[in-house]
């Protein structure tokens, strides 16, 4: 390490409040300790320094060289105490570094659109700030960021990308792999987004007021989806992947920290929590799915649940619940039955009228047949799925006919049911779901002589 | 602040604007001169007096076959998409019915000679 290097480590480890006297930390704990501020930090510090660089390419560069460094700085000096902070200083400074360095070749560069000043003036700006109040936090930019990146000027697919990408802070790799894309398909995908974003102009901020809700509700569908993504995997043999399950998880909490009076932000975690607790029971020890009635209650996370019940009591009594607050508190009420046959299906069938309401999606209204059927007949419940049968939209989804098969079944029509349920195979690529579908149409087909 | 430019796109079918229709076009253009945004506009004829030149081969028509056509198109300065595509969503077409806007950032323009 040069003089130089030396003297901006001392320098950066005196704004974090490195404790200077403590024993040089053991390899594991330093390697412990970035890997955590990583996961939780990553998306703070790109953002701040994206204020700085202007520039999404410069800044994830910065922050990659701050968590790199970090890992030698920190077992020499110790783990600062507040290592988010340590590393924002240091990636920053770096960024300015580049664009002092190159400040003749970057002006013929489109910039980040950021409505205050320039870079110098930014970093002057946070620099006073930090000298002026050591304990100030810098202030959070990662809305900033999770907006930019689920812009609706964006494809659903890039949108996915850059928030795992930047948000999240995997690797091309790593983000390939959880939507199942190549790696290659990934990294041109993402360049394309990032081009977009630079060339159209796509401002780094948090939208006004009167655009709030629609982009709001923008994120939390980027979010849904990549839960939903790892949730039910479209293809594979694996029911679940947590790893995108966890992610989705993360980012809808973090939403909360940074927009807690939303309550559709809260009602996105809720579903979310509410959904994740029953994890550990949807399939059994050979990767078999279980039906709801089948799956063992007492294994259900009742901590999750309770939490999701807290943001549920509170987001109904805000008002008029939206979307997501009204599918939790569905998702919630299947969950808090002690038994699947003491399911509370009269007041399913209000929620999932009142969520017809406020989203009118064919699959909700195909859906609310499930309740329907358990408080008014399998009858009854045949005949609103004749409706949504009708519906071109549903032409394709599975669980369409496979709710029909089960109606069927339960009304003794079996060889109708075995002609739903093989349907429902036809057009099921999950292969937990197919395995599933399979062995029901066995049972309801005649026997083979 | 950027320019952006916004082409106008309509069914082909959809016949000539009404009186109302071309009213609010004026109020709209109207404002954006106003405001100082406009940079420049034109409307085109109808794609029936268009006509294709490939390589040696000229043909009757617009050189993309579509339902939708380009009915004209003009430029305005905007800091960011976000202003811009306010700006454009403003335009009567958008809430039509029919037809829509694309907005694409200008990266170069030539200035018309003087002389």
């Amino acid at each position: 390490m040069t003089d130089a290097e030396d003297a901006e480590a001392a320098d950066v480890a005196r704004a974090a409040d490195v404790p200077q006297d403590t024993d040089v930390a053991q390899a594991a704990d330093v390697a412990q300790a970035v890997a955590d501020a990583h996961r939780s930090d990553w998306a703070y510090v790109l953002a701040a320094t994206v204020r700085v660089a202007q520039d999404l390419d410069l800044a994830e560069e910065c922050v990659q060289e701050a968590y790199a460094a970090a890992l030698s700085t920190w077992a020499r000096d110790g783990i600062p105490g507040k290592p988010a902070a340590w590393l924002t200083t240091t990636a920053k400074r770096r960024a300015m570094d580049a664009i002092r360095r190159e400040r003749t070749l970057r002006s013929k560069l489109p910039l980040l659109v950021e409505p205050e000043g320039d870079a110098e003036q930014e970093y002057q700006r946070e620099e006073r700030e930090d000298d002026e109040d050591p304990e100030a936090t810098v202030p959070d930019e990662r809305l900033r960021l999770i907006f930019t990146c689920c812009h609706p000027a964006l494809a659903q697919e890039a949108q996915l990308a850059l928030t795992l990408r930047l948000v999240c802070g995997l690797s091309t790799p790593d983000t390939a792999r959880m939507l199942l894309v190549s790696e290659s398909t990934m990294a041109a995908r993402i360049t394309r987004a990032k081009k977009k974003i630079s060339g159209a102009r796509i401002p780094f901020r948090v939208p006004r007021e009167a655009e709030l809700p629609d982009r709001l509700n923008a994120v939390l569908g980027v979010v849904n989806l990549l839960f939903t993504a790892g949730h039910t995997a479209p293809s594979g043999p694996d029911l679940m992947r947590t790893e995108l399950t966890d992610r989705a998880l993360h980012l809808a909490r973090t939403l909360r920290d940074l927009m807690p009076d939303e309550p559709e932000v809260r009602g996105l975690l809720a579903l979310l929590l509410v959904t994740d607790a029953r994890r550990a029971t949807r399939t059994d020890a050979d990767g078999r799915l279980l039906r709801l009635e089948e799956q063992d209650r007492s294994l259900w996370d009742r901590e999750a649940l309770a939490e999701a019940h807290e943001l549920i009591v509170a987001g109904l009594r805000g008002g008029r619940a939206g979307r997501y607050l009204l599918q939790a508190a569905i998702a919630a009420l299947y969950a808090q039955a002690p038994t699947y046959e003491d399911t509370d299906w009269d007041q399913l069938v209000v929620l999932y009228d009142r969520l017809l309401i406020v989203w009118p999606s064919p699959t909700v209204a195909l859906n609310r047949t499930v309740p329907l059927s358990m408080a008014h007949g399998p009858e009854v419940a045949l005949d609103a799925v004749a409706e949504l049968e009708k519906d071109q939209r549903l032409s394709r989804y599975p669980y369409l006919p496979a709710i029909k098969a089960d109606l069927l079944r339960r009304l003794g029509r079996d060889a109708e049911a075995t002609t739903a349920y093989r349907q429902a195979l036809e057009l099921t690529e999950n292969e937990a779901e197919r395995a599933f579908l399979a062995g029901r149409a066995g049972e309801t087909a005649p026997p083979v002589r | 602040m950027a320019q952006y430019a916004i082409f106008l796109f309509d069914t082909e079918t959809a016949g000539d604007p009404t009186p109302e229709e071309m009213q609010a076009h004026q109020r709209h253009a109207d404002e954006l001169v106003e405001s100082g945004a406009m940079v420049a506009a034109f409307a085109l004829d109808s794609t029936a007096t268009a006509t294709t030149l490939r390589g040696d081969v000229v043909s009757d028509g617009p050189f993309i076959d579509a339902k939708e056509v380009v009915a004209g198109f003009y430029v305005v300065e905007a800091p960011d998409l976000d202003a811009a595509l306010e700006l454009a969503g403003r335009n009567p077409i958008v809430q039509s019915g029919h037809g829509g806007v694309e907005v694409r950032p200008v990266v170069g323009s030539i200035a018309p000679s003087t002389r």
